[in-house]
């Protein structure tokens, strides 16, 4: 059961990331799940790498012993810079949608119709 | 935005040092220990932003253009790009370790086993993680600066 | 001809390495910066053709990052480019080698341009990377690439609201679907230990995983190609964007249109057809599924063009039109696996993925260079334009005759092969797809007498013909339409036929990098 407190974790924030970025109103709350739903995934990418009683993947001055799975920690990183890079843009953008609708209020960002 | 208090300002400046320090050495080790030219570029780059918040955008823009920043966000580009490509021209591939073994810098393979850590390891891995890190320290303090000072403007023209 | 291997490796690198010296070249000179994003472009098409001249004669080639062999198990990151890849990465390199020469004069007023062809820079490495990287994660990375830097130049012109709405719109899609993507990818991963996807197919099961991973990725990529009912994004952004950023977004999208084929064909490709869910095997099932999209595609996109008032809109609702065509080729193809006419509606699919970008692209040009004419893209507004304009008044008929499928140009070529085989799966669909085409044709004729047509209007009295560098853009365009529509039979000899065996020789692809096949 305790080994399945991730996944738990994960199903919960991906589900409440979802739910900001639908019925949320605000862009700001929007951007803001999106990040929820990252930290989800990168979340379950990190549990799939983790092995009972393992240590940190370095072999300099190791104690020895299992080892974590490296490879999700990788691309876990990869993940986390590209979402940084995702974040930025989006929070420039709504900055300069403030700066146009003067308000960050969905139903009002509404030039572009049908 | 505005300038902080002097109190802010001045443990700012004194605390300053030993951020950008310790992100040039998670860079610098990248190889070894956990870290490597993102997360040491990133706190480096939270180093310069809390310069930026106590001091103001004002007066950081002054002191730094932004122009001149994008050229070094360009050069650490260059070098991932340049270092993978010398792997075709000198290894077996496209990001091809082509330093190691070649005792030449960072070449030393390291003694197999545990054991302390050699920093002349590695190969083309510091180098890279150097690239890296002044692409990234120099990137996220723009995103930081452009931001800071788009929102001051932003104030003056509703003003 | 052979090249040597590594070529593929320059295909990503060089694109990259040119966008980061663009800032530099762009201190020095802001011509010189143009005509080096244009060599550097150039110089790709160029090394493009030449490694598809050797995959359509010699078959798969590989390219392992970082060493000189596949060493086993595999952890390296591994391209791997077939006829398929290949047909994308020419879409691709033709298209923003036209947006960047287009855009020298089109985009000459603006400032910031470094950051305009950095990013296009970026945007070609990413899609170039997407069509010929063998590796999920490494797919990943590269879809990341390209919807950041879309985005960024979508809102490129961040004075206009309506610009920085469409890009917001845009990358919460886009970060969603590759959150998506990157689910199914650990889903994957956390089962099959492995990222490559020839190694991913040969041993995947279909399990209860597998089986959300199959929809989170189709899906994801789905929403990113824009097909119907998750277009929304679609006509937004096309519509907002500067013309040169659109015409690099068709193929932006046509990638990730093309990692849903490789989802279905390659990475399914080997369990979708034996395993059967109500008695019917579970491809037939999707086939039926992508049918169904695709005709509510071509329907809502030719009926949302009838009522648009904007130019560039209208175009990209008949884009998401054109989509459903190519997706119910696609779909007839995989009902029909294995008959002759599911082959012909493969072939008609695929044809039609080229023609689509061409045809549309050149339409968007046309939309732009009246913009850059007139300031005005809507089209009550517009009038009498072919008395200034003759060269772009060809143009625009040379591409809505192409894009409403007429004879003798290439969108007929590719929609009759679609019309033939989707009869023989059932007379209805060929029946709405031959409608809907002949919709499309009222459609553009409409704006052809709106715009084009008419007493010269008092406002456009002194509007001029386009600068040279975007006539000859949309020239270029125009010739291979031309070229396409009357040797159709060569193109698809040469480029489409491979390009539909290599969707359907899953076997072959996964033979290339693990030991002994399936």
């Amino acid at each position: 059961m305790i080994f399945n407190i991730p996944y738990i974790a994960v199903a919960v924030l991906i589900l409440l990331g979802l739910y900001a970025l639908i019925f949320k109103r605000n862009l700001i709350k929007m951007v803001i799940g999106i990040t929820l739903i990252e930290s989800g995934v990168n979340l379950f990418l990190i549990t799939l790498g983790y092995r009972k009683e393992s240590i940190a993947p370095i072999y300099t001055s190791s104690p020895g012993g299992v080892m974590a799975f490296p490879v999700p920690q990788a691309l876990t990183l990869t993940s986390i810079v590209i979402g940084v890079a995702v974040i930025a843009l989006m929070l420039s953008l709504v900055m300069h949608i403030y700066r146009h609708y003067g308000t960050l209020d969905v139903r009002k960002v509404r030039r572009l119709k049908e | 935005m505005t300038k902080m208090s002097k109190i802010v300002r001045t443990i700012a400046s004194i605390a300053f040092p030993f951020a950008m320090i310790y992100g040039l050495y998670v860079i610098a080790h990248g190889h070894l220990t956990p870290g490597g030219g993102f997360q040491g570029g990133a706190i480096a780059a939270s180093a310069c932003a809390m310069i930026l918040v106590a001091f103001g955008s004002k007066w950081t823009l002054d002191k730094i253009k932004e122009k001149r920043l994008s050229v070094f966000e360009s050069l650490g580009g260059i070098g991932f790009i340049a270092i993978a490509l010398l792997g075709l021209v000198f290894g077996a591939a496209f990001f091809n370790n082509f330093l190691t073994g070649s005792n030449f810098l960072f070449g030393t393979i390291p003694a197999t086993g545990s054991g302390l850590a050699d920093i002349n390891t590695g190969g083309v891995l510091p180098l890279m993680n150097f690239a890296v890190g002044l692409k990234v320290i120099v990137g996220l303090f723009v995103i930081v600066l452009v931001m800071a000072y788009a929102a001051t403007s932003f104030k003056e023209d509703k003003k | 001809m052979n090249v040597p291997d590594y070529t593929i490796a320059l295909v990503v690198a060089i694109p990259l390495l040119g966008a980061f010296l663009t800032p530099l070249v762009g201190r020095i000179n802001d011509k010189l910066r143009n005509i080096f994003v244009i060599l550097v472009l150039t110089l790709n098409a160029f090394l493009v053709f030449l490694l598809a001249s050797d995959v359509l004669t010699t078959g798969i080639k590989t390219y392992v990052f970082g060493a000189q062999d596949i060493s086993y198990p595999i952890v390296r990151i591994l391209f791997e480019v077939d006829a398929m890849s290949i047909f994308m990465a020419i879409i691709s390199s033709i298209l923003v080698t036209v947006a960047v020469i287009y855009s020298w004069s089109f985009m000459k007023e603006n400032t910031g341009l470094d950051k305009y062809y950095t990013l296009i820079l970026l945007l070609t490495a990413g899609m170039l990377g997407m069509v010929l990287t063998g590796d999920m994660f490494n797919f990943f990375v590269f879809l990341e690439i390209t919807s950041i830097a879309s985005c960024a130049l979508i809102a490129f012109w961040t004075h206009k609201g309506e610009s920085v709405e469409a890009g917001f719109k845009y990358i919460v899609i886009s970060a969603m679907g590759a959150l998506f993507v990157l689910f199914a990818i650990a889903l994957l991963y956390g089962q099959y230990n492995a990222l490559n996807i020839a190694l991913l197919s040969s041993v995947i099961q279909y399990t209860f995983l597998d089986k959300i991973a199959l929809v989170l990725l189709i899906v994801a990529l789905a929403m990113k190609a824009g097909i119907v009912p998750m277009h929304m994004w679609l006509p937004d952004s096309y519509g907002s964007a500067p013309s040169s950023i659109s015409i690099i977004l068709v193929s932006a999208t046509l990638a990730s249109l093309y990692g849903v084929f490789r989802v279905i064909f390659t990475l399914y490709g080997n369990v979708l057809s034996k395993i059967a869910n109500f008695g019917i095997p579970v491809n037939v099932l999707i086939g039926w599924l992508i049918v169904a999209l695709a005709v509510i595609s071509i329907l809502i996109g030719v009926f949302m063009a009838l009522i648009q008032s904007d130019f560039k809109r209208l175009i990209a609702y008949g884009a998401v039109a054109e989509l459903g065509y190519m997706f119910l080729g696609i779909g007839t193809g995989i009902v029909a696996l294995g008959t002759a006419y599911g082959k012909t509606a493969l072939d008609g699919g695929i044809f039609h993925v080229i023609n689509d970008a061409l045809d549309v692209g050149l339409l968007f040009l046309v939309a732009g260079a009246i913009y850059y004419a007139t300031k005005e893209t809507s089209l009550d507004k517009l009038g009498g334009l072919a008395r200034n304009m003759k060269y772009t008044t060809v143009f625009f008929i040379i591409g809505f005759l192409a894009v409403a499928g007429m004879p003798p140009l290439n969108g007929f070529a590719s929609k009759l092969l679609i019309y033939e085989s989707t009869f023989q799966l059932n007379p209805i669909l060929a029946i709405v797809a031959i409608l809907c085409s002949i919709l499309l044709l009222a459609v553009f004729v409409k704006v052809f007498y709106s715009a084009f047509m008419g007493p010269q209007l008092p406002k456009f009295k002194d509007v001029k013909e386009v600068p040279k560098s975007m006539l000859f853009s949309m020239g270029i365009i125009a010739c291979i339409i031309v070229i396409f529509g009357l040797f159709p039979e060569f193109i698809i000899n040469n480029l489409v036929e491979p390009a539909a065996n290599a969707l359907i020789g899953y076997s072959e692809y996964i033979s290339q990098v693990v030991v002994g096949g399936i």
